[in-house]
């Protein structure tokens, strides 16, 4: 009976060394072809200036070329080098995915945490989430924006602000969840104080759910972006952004259709790259979501 | 085919060399390593172990019931009726769960549809496999909530489970079990969750019950004590094999396998007096990932020997009607 | 002799059912009712009853888990009730506890080493050498392989899982442990290990025991005094052997004849006690075991029974079987007798 009813546990992580690696490969592949194709991205974004040309340069006598081998992709309306602009805007989708992910879980944990341990400020924070959840994300850009002007911290936060409450709540559940065991009830009886119990015992069940939903944020926070810049509230107009690059380049589809397919591509490759780690994630961390063997 | 109706007359349930292995990831549990043992018409076999004996794993593959992704049956026979359940259809395999073979479990509360009231529940069991109409079932339904003593039947046929008391829809459970008058019932710890007042009325019911309906029973627990007021004859299991086979009075008279004894004597009982220190089984249960060599529990026994270390024992009989898979076993009864 | 390590008097918690917002009576969960005992130095008093009789809530409001409606909790004659939290950690140390369930009660991220050795960090900074000193000492008093340090919990079996969480209730050198079903979720035979360990754990150290448990065969094992509860109250206090020997309150009789025996050729007799314990939300009047009591009288239906105390030394709550009048007449004749009955018990007990 046991071998039924067994208390299925998460598997502590952190103990697996460098050799189990390929083991670990073929049981989780989404984590490794998600976090693959991530970390490529990322490197291809941080080494763009020692690869590809001046993203802003303008050259108005090679508007809107075919790609050659001096500009892979070709040239867009003001005849800038559109694959410079598509690896440039890998920097621009990234950072604003990876820091208002980071944003949203910082603050989400913080108010999740709080939330689940004390009820005065349960009641009101949830209150508050409740009444973030109801504006919607494109809105409540374009009011910030319109507030300060352009750019991208205030974009960043604009994004961040309402994946917030998904955050807390879910960190919150963990919380209310985790306090009731009775791992933390001995840690209590035991003299333990209260910080030190949120940040031994209670902090580090919420780390894996927090990384799933981390990666949803900086999934939706890119196409966010991408949205924002396409409505031309988003990132100013002379950064690259995949966005940007779009929104300019909807009229010339028929004369030169890599100026939106790159980025757009770009765009797919990014957020599915993200979803599977996020997936790959889930089933790491929660074994019985992933149907055994 | 003569042999066959011989056998049909006295032995219900026939298991011969029954093997069930579990598939983790990376290994193989051998959760039932080859148990042989019968059930007769009207009995009441009660199976006895601690967890991960593999007792809960013995029912769960009788009735074919094991996990379909990580459990599989591996090798042996189940003979219902001498037709072997392993080689049946799932279709075939419906007509006997919950008709001819039923099965009550440990927390009632899980195997109850929390938006089907108890009635409606009992009355869909009887539909199932009689040709009762609606009416009719419910009907049915009440007379057997009446048939387990839950008192005022008309109005608790319209409860719903979590409007019962643990004790209350354990009955329900019962109900529900014996709607099609199964030839055999598997109660699988069905008192455990329970408090002893309520496990007390429950085990008379289900005393009771068997005596007025003929039913076999086999009672899977880990409480000896459970084992002594309801079971005729007792199978003992250890690390997936059966270790003793007695009837229940002979078991407790003269335990013949050393974790018999052992397990008897580790539990406190008044009658031996009040001593300070229980006797304990030193050590712990065996891993089944695994393969074991010589006896499973000969690095727990007090009287293993060389031969023990090397070479399986196997079931056989001490005396007559009582066996034991052990080498020593004429010295371990005497002692 | 000085006064009694830990001294309960009339105990009381009440759950609020909902917060209440429009309606002002809120419907509470009666989950401890007036509760008071006391535990001697090296004691073991066992609290027995069934599920929901409030046995659970009494040791988290012993530890102050929960925060009691009402009474006082005192150890050595402090009101822990009152005390601030960092008083409060203080105590604490006297008092530890070993939870029943071996695979939840350890923080499964920490290492065996870290499990065990935090009580104490929680006090005075250790530093590395000093902790595996700990951890290994500690282990060693469980009867387990000091190797066992840089274990994960779920490399364990579940008898050495509830050794760690007695060894981590070792670790502060508590003169209190309450056991809250400690060994309930143990298989028989790692049981025996356990009881023993604590019974050995008691006579090196002279631990008390608040052992709580719904398992009378392992109470009668392993008490010195039984305190029976029903729907939150405790309806018979007795010296653990006279209990067993011949119960007075008619619940006390029902348990111990509920309890299966492991003997066959045993004929029960007697019917077991019938119904099913009542809801706490909303309790019987009286004595809330009359529905069910065989020997329940008018005056049952009406008034709550005093505990009042029996000539053997024994407390019982029962209008029938230890009425009040008796005792007033009794306590005329002998009244000092009865104190001296009292207080023998106690201390042959704890000497």
């Amino acid at each position: 009976m046991t071998l039924l009813s067994a208390p299925v546990e998460t598997v502590p992580i952190g103990r697996q060394r460098l050799s189990d690696l390929p083991r670990l490969a073929k049981r989780h592949p989404l984590v490794f072809i998600g976090g693959g194709l991530l970390t490529l991205l990322i490197v291809l974004a941080l080494a763009a200036p020692l690869y590809a040309g001046d993203p802003l340069n303008m050259d108005p006598f090679k508007r809107l070329q075919p790609p050659s081998p001096e500009m892979w992709f070709g040239s867009d309306n003001l005849g800038r080098d559109v694959f410079a602009r598509t690896m440039f805007g890998t920097r621009i989708s990234l950072m604003v995915g990876l820091i208002s992910a980071a944003y949203a879980a910082v603050g989400g944990l913080l108010i999740g945490i709080l939330a689940g341990y004390s009820r005065a400020f349960d009641s009101v924070a949830m209150r508050v989430m409740d009444g973030l959840m109801s504006i919607p994300t494109i809105l409540l850009a374009i009011a910030l924006i319109s507030l300060t002007g352009p750019g991208i911290g205030i974009l960043i936060v604009a994004i961040a602000i309402p994946e917030l409450p998904g955050v807390a709540r879910l960190v919150r559940s963990v919380v209310l969840g985790v306090r009731e065991r009775p791992y933390v009830e001995a840690a209590v009886c035991g003299g333990a104080r209260l910080p030190k119990v949120l940040w031994r015992h209670i902090l580090p069940s919420t780390i894996p759910p927090l990384m799933v939903q981390g990666a949803n944020v900086c999934a939706s926070a890119i196409l966010t972006e991408a949205a924002l810049s396409f409505l031309g509230v988003g990132v100013p107009p002379e950064i690259p952004s995949w966005g940007n690059m779009i929104a300019s380049s909807r009229l010339y589809l028929a004369i030169a259709p890599l100026t939106i397919f790159a980025p757009g591509i770009c765009l797919a490759v990014t957020v599915l790259a993200v979803n599977l780690l996020g997936d790959g994630l889930r089933d790491l961390f929660d074994p019985r979501a992933k149907r055994r063997r | 085919m003569l042999m066959h109706t011989t056998i049909a007359n006295d032995v219900l349930l026939d298991v011969q060399n029954l093997e069930t292995h579990f598939y983790g990831d990376e290994s193989i549990t051998r959760a039932l390593g080859g148990i042989s043992f019968q059930v007769k018409r009207g009995e009441t076999l009660g199976v006895v172990g601690e967890s991960g004996c593999g007792k809960s794993v013995t029912a769960l593959s009788i009735l074919r019931l094991l996990p379909k992704l990580t459990a599989k049956t591996v090798g042996g026979e189940i003979r219902f009726h001498g037709r072997d359940l392993l080689k049946l259809s799932e279709r075939e395999m419906r007509g006997i769960r919950g008709n001819r073979i039923a099965m009550i479990f440990q927390e009632p509360m899980t195997s109850l549809n929390p938006v089907y009231t108890v009635g409606h529940q009992i009355a869909e069991a009887v539909q199932i496999h009689t040709k009762a109409t609606k009416s009719e079932a419910m009907a049915k339904a009440q007379e057997l909530l009446r048939l387990v003593r839950i008192s005022d039947p008309e109005r608790r046929v319209n409860n719903y489970p979590h409007e019962m008391s643990g004790g209350m829809r354990q009955r329900a459970m019962i109900a529900m079990a014996l709607a099609c008058s199964p030839e055999l019932l598997i109660a699988d710890e069905p008192t455990t969750a329970l408090d002893v007042t309520i496990q007390a009325q429950i085990l008379r019911l289900v005393v009771e019950l068997k005596e007025r309906t003929g039913t076999a029973v086999m009672f899977i627990t880990h409480d000896l004590g459970v084992v002594a007021e309801t079971c005729q004859r007792v199978i003992v299991m250890y690390a997936g094999r059966i270790v003793e086979q007695a009837s229940v009075v002979d078991l407790f008279a003269r335990p013949s396998h050393p974790y018999t004894q052992g397990l008897m004597r580790s539990v406190p009982d008044r009658r031996r007096g009040r001593q300070r220190r229980l006797p304990e089984i030193p050590g712990i249960v065996p891993s089944l990932r695994e393969p074991i060599v010589g006896c499973s529990f000969a690095p727990r026994c007090p009287f293993a020997i060389d031969i023990c270390r090397e070479k399986t024992p196997i079931l056989r009989d001490v005396v007559p009607g009582h066996g034991a898979a052990c080498w020593r076993a004429e010295e371990v009864m005497g002692a | 002799m000085s006064g009694p390590l830990l001294k309960v008097e009339n105990l009381t918690k009440h759950y609020p059912l909902g917060t209440g917002f429009l309606n002002k009576t809120i419907p509470v969960v009666r989950a401890v009712e007036d509760v008071s005992f006391s535990v001697e130095a090296g004691e073991t008093l066992c609290i027995v009853g069934e599920s929901g009789c409030g046995k659970s809530t009494v040791a988290r409001l012993l530890m102050r888990l929960v925060e009691p409606t009402a009474g006082r909790v005192l150890i050595d004659g402090t009101d822990i009730a009152g005390l601030k939290k960092n008083a409060l950690r203080a105590w604490r140390r006297r008092m530890q506890m070993v939870f029943q369930d071996p695979y939840s009660s350890l923080n499964p991220r920490l290492t065996v080493e870290k499990i065990i050795t935090e009580p104490v960090e929680n006090f005075e900074r250790l530093s590395r050498k000093q902790r595996k000193a700990l951890a290994a000492e500690l282990l060693r008093k469980v009867g387990m392989s000091p190797e066992m340090m840089n274990r994960l919990p779920s490399e364990l079996s579940g008898g050495q899982r509830q050794r760690l969480g007695i060894a981590r209730a070792l670790a502060l050198q508590p003169s209190l442990i309450i056991a809250d079903e400690a060994v309930s979720a143990l298989d028989v035979s790692v049981q025996a290990q356990i009881l023993n360990l604590l019974l050995d754990l008691q006579q090196q150290m002279g631990i008390a025991f608040v052992f709580i448990s719904h398992d009378l065969g392992v109470v009668e094992h392993i008490g010195h005094r039984v305190a029976v509860m029903y729907l939150g109250r405790i309806v018979e206090l007795a010296p653990c052997e006279a209990l067993f020997a011949k119960p007075v309150h008619p619940y006390t009789e029902a348990l111990i004849a509920a309890a299966p025996i492991p003997d066959p050729t045993r004929v029960r007799l007697e019917a077991p006690v019938e119904g099913e314990v009542p809801s706490p939300i909303n309790p019987p009047s009286g004595c809330a075991f009359h529905p069910r009591c065989p020997i329940a009288v008018e005056r049952c239906r009406i008034d709550v029974p005093p505990l009042v105390p029996m000539a053997d030394g024994r407390v019982v709550a029962c209008h029938v079987r230890a009425p009040v009048t008796d005792l007033l007449e009794q306590s005329n004749v002998i009244a000092g007798d009865q104190l001296a009955l009292v207080s023998e018990s106690h201390s042959s007990i704890s000497g």
